[in-house]
């Protein structure tokens, strides 16, 4: 649900950025020779003695709503949500497997009754206790309808989530508390499901599902000043827009726990600037670059063995809604464009290495993910593709709608010359201002043609690319894609306590949603950041965030 | 004296409410749903709307709400942004910033402007004219952030390596001092072009050739008799230019990642935040209307034939 943070804020600093790789060529050049590639995995160390009361300064953006865990859904506000925090689970930085951390055990039999029992001894910033009751009050809290929780929506699944939170927004709930969550004792609790559903331990690591004290229903409006939290930073201070310092929580006892002293969110206005700075060793790591840097790789030289590589959850696609008639059945057409698209290429020009072609509804990286599962029909094929189209029975002219800000035009438009190249038919890009205006369009059924559908998961799991996009009535299945077989398959998958046998029924389900075509996978993004030489290591995450805990300060001599 | 500064106070009253009135309206009435794009790749969920609206009264008809602003300005409260923070406390830390910033842009371009048009106004046609005439047609030309990143990129640690990329979070002086140049440098070309062309048409004036016959010093006649006279459209183009200064420094507060009042405009308009970019707009206006009073009252310094009664 994380807003991708090229949406928002970047056509001004794209205009900027713009000019200024002119007048970087010529250092560029002279630095090519020195390039090298950065570290794999998603880490990079240098040898150096390391400084554990060090400071640490990240790349940030001024948060867009309060700092509550469950009240953020957005990548500034959620940097620090997720320092300030920590859930029961954990997901590794690498590929996005679940670890216990708050949580000793959560056990099911039947997927839907978890037994859930919390480590010891751990604390709040302020002291207080963490035990099952902070849990199971911050849950009620975020999805309980008048506290208006952005993400409140993620407590669907638990059993009287409906009580608390009724589809109808003008109705008062009838409770609010939601009679599926369950305190046993104090480190043990119990939740009941409304449905059995097999992700839900890997939903317990996503930020809406963070503890709250009990100084945060005291009173709200000091806590939003002063936010305490469970996780391994504690909170300091905040200037609006410039700076927000968190500082390490000493009591902090879990595996996550980081090896620095002082957190520094610089907020920035211009990545191209902020990416100066990085290159400059003012800022010590930044989650993306900025487009100018991506230009001829140019990351690569200023930085050497500092880029941070990682895998993201991330999935481009371009959908064609099935409220358009000429798109309804029209498998044959769908097949068609998407052999028109030549990924290959588009990758490696137009988005300069920063995206790979994909060839599936899931991004690689994460446990279920199959290669090809598109097949042929993601492979450029310019030849058969006309031949579809001629079966298809479609003429007229096709367009793609999207956001044109935040370097979303250009990839499209190549896409759009690729279909035309290929097919002969029209094709055009149709812009909207800003990510807003877009997402009016989309949310309000209002496409007239084919449009960008973006997703990047909540959290690691195949679940997460499935049935919020294509299942009947999804939360973002924009196209009306409604296939029954394929809600069977969701259905019978999420009530599969078995991690293992349950990804094997998803991945069927995609393999049904690949014969449909409801969108057609373009590319995947590729993480890449950087850090500074202050730093001895740093890893990216997968969910495109700071690992915090793998963060080393180099001591300074 | 006294009672043309009064009425001229009064006068900013209805100014005031019809331009805060006119912003609050144009805000809200950018055809855009605010919370579309609010909540990620999802429509927000209808509770959280449902709830916001009714915190930033969007169920009421526009000039209800407009009041219901207003009323809580006049006690100082200039309300909250979606993400809890208050706008006062956001104006008031990034406000001193952008004053000094601008300030400093004002002094650089008009130290910088006034003298370099006072010594082409007096050598006309001399090497210096056309050196000054050459360099500030490239100014003109230029747009800001070229000048702030081709800057930045010479003087910055990849070049001489004698400022920083950004400034910090809370500025001295000295670290606004380049960005201040970048800000003026526009500007500066300008005062010192109409600098130029005021001293030329100037030095022909009959009080001129009156003060040279009188037999007084070269000094006096251009510095008090000629500069004097000649400085009044200037001074206009510089008062005006404190006003734009603050509000459009977007780009060089952008470039040097200045916490300043551009930027929260911006991000205002941008993200839909309707109490911020009223309140700051609101303020801007406040800073025109004095800026244009101050200069107004400067007029009768300089030319003693204006007098206000």
């Amino acid at each position: 649900m994380r807003n991708n943070c090229a949406d928002a804020g970047e056509r001004r600093e794209r205009l900027m950025s713009r000019s200024r790789v002119a007048w970087v060529a010529l250092p560029v050049a002279l630095a090519m020779t020195l390039s090298a590639c950065g570290g794999g995995g998603g880490g990079s160390t240098s040898a150096g003695k390391e400084d554990a009361d060090g400071t640490v300064s990240i790349y940030g953006t001024e948060p867009k709503s309060t700092l509550f865990p469950a009240n953020t859904t957005e990548a500034g506000g959620g940097k620090i949500t997720d320092a300030l925090f920590t859930r029961l689970v954990g997901y590794k930085a690498e590929d996005g497997a679940t670890y216990n951390l708050a949580a000793d055990s959560i056990e099911s039999t039947d997927a839907k009754v978890y037994k859930i029992k919390l480590k010891p001894g751990q604390k709040f910033h302020d002291g207080t206790d963490v035990d099952a009751q902070s849990f199971v009050d911050a849950w009620n809290f975020a999805a309980y309808a008048p506290n208006a929780q952005q993400a409140g929506s993620f407590m669907a699944p638990i059993e009287g989530y409906k009580d608390v939170h009724p589809a109808d927004e003008n109705a008062k709930p009838a409770k609010d508390k939601m009679s599926g969550l369950k305190v046993v004792s104090p480190t043990e609790l119990e939740v009941t499901l409304s449905a059995p559903n097999s992700v839900f331990p890997i939903m317990l690591g996503y930020q809406p599902f963070s503890p709250l004290p009990k100084a945060f229903f005291a009173d709200q409006k000091a806590y939003e000043a002063k936010p305490i939290g469970n996780g391994p930073m504690k909170f300091v201070s905040r200037t609006p827009n410039a700076l927000i310092k968190l500082e390490r929580f000493d009591d902090y006892k879990l595996e996550d726990k980081v090896h620095f002293k002082t957190l520094d969110v610089k907020i920035y206005s211009s990545q191209e600037t902020a990416y100066q700075d990085l290159v400059a060793g003012k800022l010590d790591f930044m989650e993306a670059l900025p487009p100018s840097a991506k230009v001829g790789e140019k990351y690569k030289a200023d930085l050497g063995d500092q880029v941070l590589n990682a895998n993201l959850l991330s999935q481009s696609a371009i959908a064609l809604p099935y409220y358009i008639p000429a798109f309804k059945d029209n498998v044959k057409l769908r097949q068609a464009v998407s052999m028109a698209i030549n990924r290959e290429q588009i990758t490696k020009t137009v988005l300069a290495g920063s995206y790979v072609p994909s060839d599936g509804w899931v991004s690689p990286g994460i446990k279920g993910y199959r290669k090809g599962v598109c097949g042929e029909y993601c492979t450029y094929n310019p030849d058969k593709a006309k031949a579809l189209l001629k079966e298809s029975g479609f003429t007229g002219k096709l367009t793609i709608q999207s956001n044109q800000d935040g370097g979303r035009k250009e990839p499209l438009e190549a896409a759009c010359n690729s279909i035309k190249q290929a097919l002969g038919v029209e094709c055009e890009f149709v812009g909207a201002t800003n990510f807003g205006a877009f997402r009016q369009i989309v949310d309000g059924k209002q496409l007239t043609g084919m449009s960008r559908s973006d997703w990047s998961a909540d959290y690691p799991s195949i679940e997460n690319f499935l049935n919020p996009l294509y299942r009947t009535g999804g939360s973002s299945n924009d196209s009306n894609y409604s296939n029954p077989a394929v809600d069977a398959l969701l259905e019978k998958a999420d009530g599969t306590a078995n991690p293992d046998e349950a990804i094997k029924i998803y991945q069927q389900a995609e393999d049904l949603i690949a014969k449909d075509m409801p969108s057609i996978p373009v590319w995947n993004e590729k993480g890449i950041g950087a850090r500074s030489k202050n730093l001895l290591a740093a890893k990216l995450t997968f969910t495109r965030d700071a690992e915090l805990a793998a963060f080393r300060v180099k001591a300074k001599s | 004296m006294g009672r043309y500064v009064l009425r001229r106070l009064l006068q900013l009253i209805p100014v005031f409410l019809g331009t805060t009135f006119l912003i609050y309206a144009l805000v809200w009435a950018i055809p855009q749903d605010p919370f579309s794009g609010k909540c990620g790749q999802r429509p927000c969920d209808p509770s959280y709307v449902a709830e916001m609206s009714q915190k930033l009264n969007l169920n009421d008809p526009l000039l209800i709400q407009y009041f219901k602003y207003l009323g809580n300005l006049l006690t100082g409260d200039f309300g909250t942004t979606f993400n809890g923070v208050s706008v006062g406390e956001q104006i008031s830390t990034s406000w001193p910033i952008t004053f000094k910033l601008g300030i400093i842009a004002v002094i650089i371009e008009a130290v910088i402007g006034i003298i370099a048009g006072v010594l082409t106004g007096l050598r006309k046609q001399g090497f210096l004219d056309n050196l000054v005439l050459v360099s500030t047609l490239f100014l003109i030309s230029l747009p800001v952030f070229v000048t702030g990143f081709v800057l930045r990129l010479y003087l910055g640690p990849q070049g001489f390596d004698i400022m920083d990329t950004s400034v910090s979070t809370d500025p001295s002086i000295g670290e606004l001092i380049l960005p201040g140049f970048v800000l003026g440098s526009l500007s500066m070309a300008y005062v010192a072009r109409l600098t130029r062309t005021s001293i030329v048409e100037n030095r022909r004036a009959d009080f001129v050739r009156t003060a040279i016959a009188k037999g007084q010093p070269q000094t006096r006649v251009v510095g008090i008799h000629l500069l004097r006279n000649s400085l009044i459209p200037v001074i206009t183009f510089l008062g005006t230019d404190l006003g734009s200064l603050m509000g459009g420094a977007i780009v060089t507060e952008g470039v040097f990642n200045i916490n300043g009042i551009g930027g929260l405009i911006f991000r205002g308009i941008q993200e839909k935040e309707g109490v911020l970019v009223t309140g700051i707009v609101t303020l801007l206006v406040l800073v025109y209307l004095l800026a244009s009073l101050l200069v107004d009252l400067l007029y009768a310094v300089l030319d003693p034939r204006i007098r206000y009664e």
